[in-house]
């Protein structure tokens, strides 16, 4: 007996040596964890219950039988994070150098499929070589399957994808479906293809950093959500966004006791908006003083930075937070700032996580490059975002609130629960000089009678009362009470139902 | 009494102005510029006037406007403050005209003090040590050799025109002078074209030491104690006291009387201060005379218990001093902090903006301790880039030195302000040095003590173990808090461990946390271990903790994995792992910051207006780079040396913040 049972033991040990002492040692020579000690971080301590640990694969091309590795390079299945059930795979770069087998991607599947029927977030941890070429084709099937689990999860569980080393090729496309991507700073990189394919095809010289490292994916292409110093701290952070982040589509914004007063008085907002229409302030400041203790967890930080998203806790219940940012580009909307907040809000709402919407907004930006980049239809996008969202919407307009763009950002027209404004706020077609240059072109040469006239258009729209009086904003609020004012409209929204009629899916303007 | 005064300032002066005059009983009429319509002072005053734009001249130094706000308003007196037109002979005329009162020393004293020439003339006349030295100009090197036998090595000797340290010579002998005399000579005509030099004494250890005096208009004046301001950044006061640790009362009375005598002779009536310099040997010497209520004025106030303001405003309405010099009893010690919109670890570069947090310490008047703050800004206010950028004017007073310094640097800590720079870690580092303790100051101490600027404080060992036991009781707190989220799987909660591991400033530190009802003891490998207590709770910006029953204030901010704890002028990032945590994150690697000595940073956050140069160019050191605009100020950046340009990674129009690259070189 004592035998057998010791077989096991045995048999365990070879499988959590993965590739062996030397690969592991390479593997921290080049700044990374194993796979399984990503996994043990990752988790509550002793939480992770592993699955198919002695699963090897089959294939008998080039020599493979020869090399099988218990396991096949990556490891899966399920553990807590501060309690809470997550699913979990991690691809171990010292096996095979993470390379994807069929058997490899029939683990994934299974505890995809298992997230899915019990309803908790799956997070991938990638460092994978990619494709297992010795499989051939075996070896597309199974990214294809994982794929397809991707397609069906998504707005089922949450799925989060940190990517802690090379991940090229087709690989890159299962992240891309997830709701989260996570990045290492200088240790991972993301292609579809790599530089020396680039190199032959176009001539175009370029390191893998350049081309899909950290700051490229978080910078340029918005592939990535955000990056993190290295694999600890970027697990650390994945287990705080997890903890903002409900289980499943039938699950809650999730809470947990917090340590802030609801009606906290902010005597500062009073004066946030600057005397002058033109000059920036940074909308974050009202962010962290409007959350529970100060805390946000910013999505895409360093992308589109016009627009802010991210999440926050309002007596102590998880929401989202859409807020242009008059800092940059004076918070106006364009192709970029629309894709990210769209995404953003659609994540929102498959979760059933509350909506904050801050607004300060000019308008969108015009040119060229905008309209040939189709700005038109990305506009579309958070359009269409917010008048599906049927979680509770909570808006604030804090200055400007011009033209299309008003009615984009979460308006009273767009299903809006408590739209609120403050007293500086300006609901209007657009701003007084603009304006004035239209309805009064005749004066055009005279200057006094053009700051006649601006003034006469300042006094009757350059504030959020003609749009009170018709009930678009529902009410105007001090800016020091808006902590206790926004939490309480939440609180009334805790039991919102709002049916949208049935549909197979919808359209939205991709 | 006066039934309405004007306050001709803005800022602290003119909120410190209005309480006295407040509890007094009097009316006060605030001014302000565009700038400082949402100002502290506005809000305080009965009433205000808008006189203009907002830079001060064309608004709080334009005469004429003020006088029109007196006529509006109906003001009968003024109090100018400090600055702006507190020593302004035409103002103080002005007044007069209108019969309106000056809240400061009649006109003729403001003239006769406000020429260096005429006031040191003045002064010998009445018999006040002066800097000994040689006027006249200087024939050649024979004479500079008598001459300066004459004035007593060591001496001094100078450019007429110089400036900067350039044409300047310090001669301890004769051969000294004599080749001190020659160069100085050569480097004057070489660097002004004016070869003129004049020789005076060089004062040793130099410490400026000031004399608070107050007169009336009825032939009667006192001093009030001295202040000691040693502690200096370029000629700019940083820390005052009061008394100075180095005055013996000989030397006290001496200076006294012959600041009085100096007061009378020039007729003065209302609070005013000599400035002296003060050698190692006790010697001291005139420097000026200040003919307004200093900044610093607090810490006089505090160890004598007399307003200043009030005696100023008695003063002017005619009263007579109802204070004699036997009432002036110097009692206990008295410190000013000034805090400054100023990054210290960016060369105090000025920093302005909106204070996104201010929360100062509480102000107490207690038996063994007073905490005062002069201040004229609010949370949520504007530090503007058109005046002066003080914040605040932190004072505490103790029974003796060492007690008002404790309180001072618990204060500092105390002291809540964010979305600017400013120089609290600095002032915090000051306090905490064994020179200054010690009263062994003179005004060369921050540029001898600090040679390279500012670069932070780092902590003693047993300093790194209190925080990291704070640190990890805290963290501790927060870690529970997290396993009580909703949707957490019953009977299978995360259960938080007792033994963590802290690295912070190079330490890593095994703890364990053993918590109880009141607190938690926490002990380290080494079998140490410290209690804390506290009531923080996660989210709280400041903690009070008590590390084995002594109370630390610490600013408590967020990283990953932990805090950033700011205490007494050090700002540290403390990691709080896990025993697995800490073995993993000791495997990461160490990330050495880029090398940014090969690269423009971005010094403020703002927009590129233009970009002068090209990838390729050979750029000249003091060549302009590019434009930053910030606060609709247009700031050029120039080539720190000769260099090529090897990338550019901004164009016009790009809005950058603080530290990010806009080029790089070769």
């Amino acid at each position: 007996m004592k035998d057998i049972l010791s077989e096991l033991d045995d048999r365990r040990a070879t499988a959590r040596k993965g590739g062996g002492d030397k690969r592991v040692a390479a593997q921290h020579a080049k700044g990374k964890l194993t796979a399984r000690e990503r996994v043990e971080l990752l988790l509550d301590e002793g939480s992770f219950e592993e699955f198919d640990m002695f699963v090897a694969h089959r294939c008998t091309e080039f020599g493979m039988e020869k090399n099988k590795h218990p396991g096949d390079g990556v490891i899966t299945g399920w553990g807590t994070i501060n309690g809470r059930m997550v699913y979990v795979f991690s691809q171990d770069f010292t096996v095979l150098g993470g390379s994807v087998s069929e058997t490899h991607a029939q683990k994934i599947c299974k505890i995809m499929d298992m997230a899915m029927q019990n309803g908790a977030p799956v997070i991938g941890i990638n460092d994978s070589g990619g494709a297992r070429i010795q499989e051939g084709v075996d070896s597309l099937a199974a990214y294809g399957e994982v794929f397809q689990r991707n397609i069906m999860a998504s707005g089922v569980v949450p799925q989060i994808s940190l990517i802690m080393g090379p991940c090229a090729g087709g690989a890159v496309y299962s992240p891309a479906m997830t709701d989260f991507i996570f990045m290492v700073k200088d240790s991972s990189y993301m292609f579809v293809t790599g530089p020396d394919v680039v190199k032959t095809v176009t001539n175009e010289v370029v390191t893998a950093e350049e081309l899909g490292g950290a700051s490229t994916h978080t910078k340029k292409s918005s592939v990535a959500d955000a990056a993190f110093e290295n694999d600890v701290e970027a697990l650390t952070e994945v287990r705080r966004l997890v903890d903002f982040l409900p289980l499943n589509n039938r699950d809650k914004s999730p809470t947990r006791p917090f340590y802030d007063d609801p009606a906290r008085i902010e005597d500062s907002l009073d004066t946030l908006v600057p005397d002058n229409p033109n000059t920036p302030y940074d909308m974050k400041e009202l962010i962290t003083k409007l959350a529970d203790e100060g805390d946000f967890y910013e999505i895409q930080e360093d992308f589109a930075k016009n627009i802010v998203t991210g999440f926050i806790r309002l007596e102590g219940q998880t929401v989202g937070v859409v807020a242009n940012q008059p800092m940059v580009l004076a918070g106006v909307l364009d192709i970029d700032s629309s894709r990210k907040a769209a995404r953003f809000v659609r994540f929102c709402d498959a979760f059933e996580i509350p909506i904050l919407t801050l607004i300060d907004v000019p308008g969108f930006l015009p040119g060229t490059t905008q309209e040939y980049g189709g700005v038109i239809k990305h506009g579309a996008k958070l359009l269409f975002a917010y008048g599906e969202a049927t979680v509770p919407k909570v808006t604030l307009i804090t200055r400007k609130a011009y033209g299309g763009a008003y009615v984009v950002m979460s308006s009273k027209h767009l299903r809006g629960d408590f739209n609120y404004a403050w007293p500086t706020a300006e609901v209007a077609v657009m701003g007084a000089k603009g304006a004035v240059e239209i309805l009064h072109r005749a004066d055009l040469g005279d200057a006094d009678k053009i700051a006649a006239h601006t003034a006469e258009y300042e006094d009757r729209f350059a504030n959020p009362f003609v749009a009170a009086e018709r009930g678009f904003v529902d009410e105007v609020i001090m800016p020091h009470s808006t902590r206790k004012r926004i939490c309480r409209a939440f609180a009334s929204l805790r039991n919102k139902k709002l049916e949208t009629p049935w549909k197979k899916h919808d359209n939205i303007p991709l | 009494m006066f039934k309405k005064i004007l306050i001709a300032n803005r800022g602290e002066i003119a909120c410190r102005v209005i309480k006295t005059a407040r509890k007094m009983g009097i009316q006060t009429v605030a001014i302000y510029s565009d700038a400082d319509r949402n100002a502290l002072h506005v809000k305080m005053a009965d009433e205000a006037v808008h006189i203009g734009p907002s830079p001060a001249n064309q608004s709080y130094i334009v005469i004429d406007k003020v006088m029109d706000a007196i006529r509006q308003t109906g003001a009968e007196a003024v109090h100018p403050g400090y600055g702006f037109l507190s020593e302004n002979k035409l103002f103080a005329e002005a007044l007069a005209k209108e019969g309106v009162a000056f809240i400061g020393p009649p006109a003729g004293a403001i003239e006769a003090m406000g020429d260096k020439i005429t006031s040191k003339k003045l002064a010998q006349e009445a018999g006040v040590s002066t800097v000994p030295g040689y006027m006249g100009l200087i024939e050649d090197a024979d004479d500079a050799v008598k001459i300066s036998n004459q004035v007593g090595y060591p001496v001094m000797i100078k450019a007429s025109a110089g400036g900067g340290g350039k044409g300047m010579r310090i001669a301890w002998n004769d051969e000294e002078a004599r080749e001190g005399f020659q160069s100085s000579k050569n480097e004057a005509a070489n660097s002004f074209g004016d070869d003129r030099i004049f020789i005076e004494k060089f004062v040793t250890q130099p410490r400026h030491i000031e004399i608070q005096v107050l007169a009336d208009s009825h032939g009667n004046t006192i001093y009030l104690g001295e202040r000691e301001c040693s502690i200096q950044r370029r000629n700019q006061k940083v820390i005052e006291e009061a008394p100075s640790p180095f005055l013996d009362e000989a030397t006290r009375k001496a200076m006294g009387e012959q600041s009085c005598a100096l007061a009378a002779a020039v007729d003065y009536a209302s609070a005013g201060t000599v400035e002296f310099i003060v050698d190692g040997d006790r010697n001291f010497y005139f420097l000026e005379m200040n003919t307004r209520l200093q900044v610093e004025h607090p810490v006089t106030e505090l160890i004598t218990g007399v307003d200043l303001v009030e005696q100023m405003i008695r003063v002017a309405y005619g009263e007579k001093l109802s204070i004699t010099q036997d009432d002036i009893k110097l009692n206990g010690w008295a410190m000013e902090s000034r805090l400054y919109a100023e990054d210290p670890y960016r060369n105090f570069l000025p920093s302005i903006g909106r204070l996104q947090r201010y929360r100062p310490p509480a102000e107490l008047a207690e038996d063994t301790r007073v905490v005062r703050n002069d201040t004229g800004v609010y949370e949520g206010g504007e530090i503007s880039m058109y005046y002066d950028p003080m914040i605040a004017k932190l004072c505490t007073w103790g029974p003796d030195r060492a007690t008002a310094i404790e309180h001072m640097r618990n204060a500092l800590d105390g002291f809540e302000l964010e979305g600017i720079g400013h120089n609290l870690p600095f002032l915090a580092a000051v306090y905490d040095h064994e020179k200054f303790t010690s009263g062994n100051i003179t005004t060369a101490f921050i540029e001898e003590e600090y040679p390279e600027g500012f670069e932070g404080v780092t902590l003693s060992d047993d300093n790194v173990k209190r925080l990291a036991a704070a640190a990890a009781a805290m963290y501790r707190v927060a870690e529970i808090r997290r396993t009580r989220v909703s949707g957490r799987m019953d009977n299978h909660e995360r259960v938080v461990g007792a033994d963590w591991v802290v690295m912070a400033q190079g330490h890593d530190l095994h703890v364990s946390i053993a918590a109880d009802q009141s607190g938690a003891t926490v002990t380290f490998a080494d079998g140490t271990s410290h209690r804390i207590e506290s009531d923080w709770t996660p989210g709280d910006k400041l903690a009070e903790v008590h590390v084995d029953a002594e109370a630390m204030l610490i600013k408590i901010g967020k990283v990953t994995s932990g805090f950033r704890m700011r205490w007494r002028g050090a700002d540290v990032a403390l990691k709080v792992y896990t025993p697995k945590q800490a073995e993993m994150a000791r495997l990461m690697p160490e990330k050495v910051a880029p090398d940014t000595s090969k690269m423009l940073l971005c010094p403020m956050p703002g927009m590129i207006v233009k970009v002068d140069v090209q990838v390729g160019d050979e750029v000249q050191e003091g060549q302009a780079l590019c434009t930053v605009e910030a606060m609709k100020m247009e700031n050029i950046l120039r080539a720190e040396k000769t260099t090529k340009v090897t990338k550019i990674n901004a164009a016009a129009g790009d809005n950058l913040a603080v530290d990010d690259v806009i080029m790089e070189f070769e």
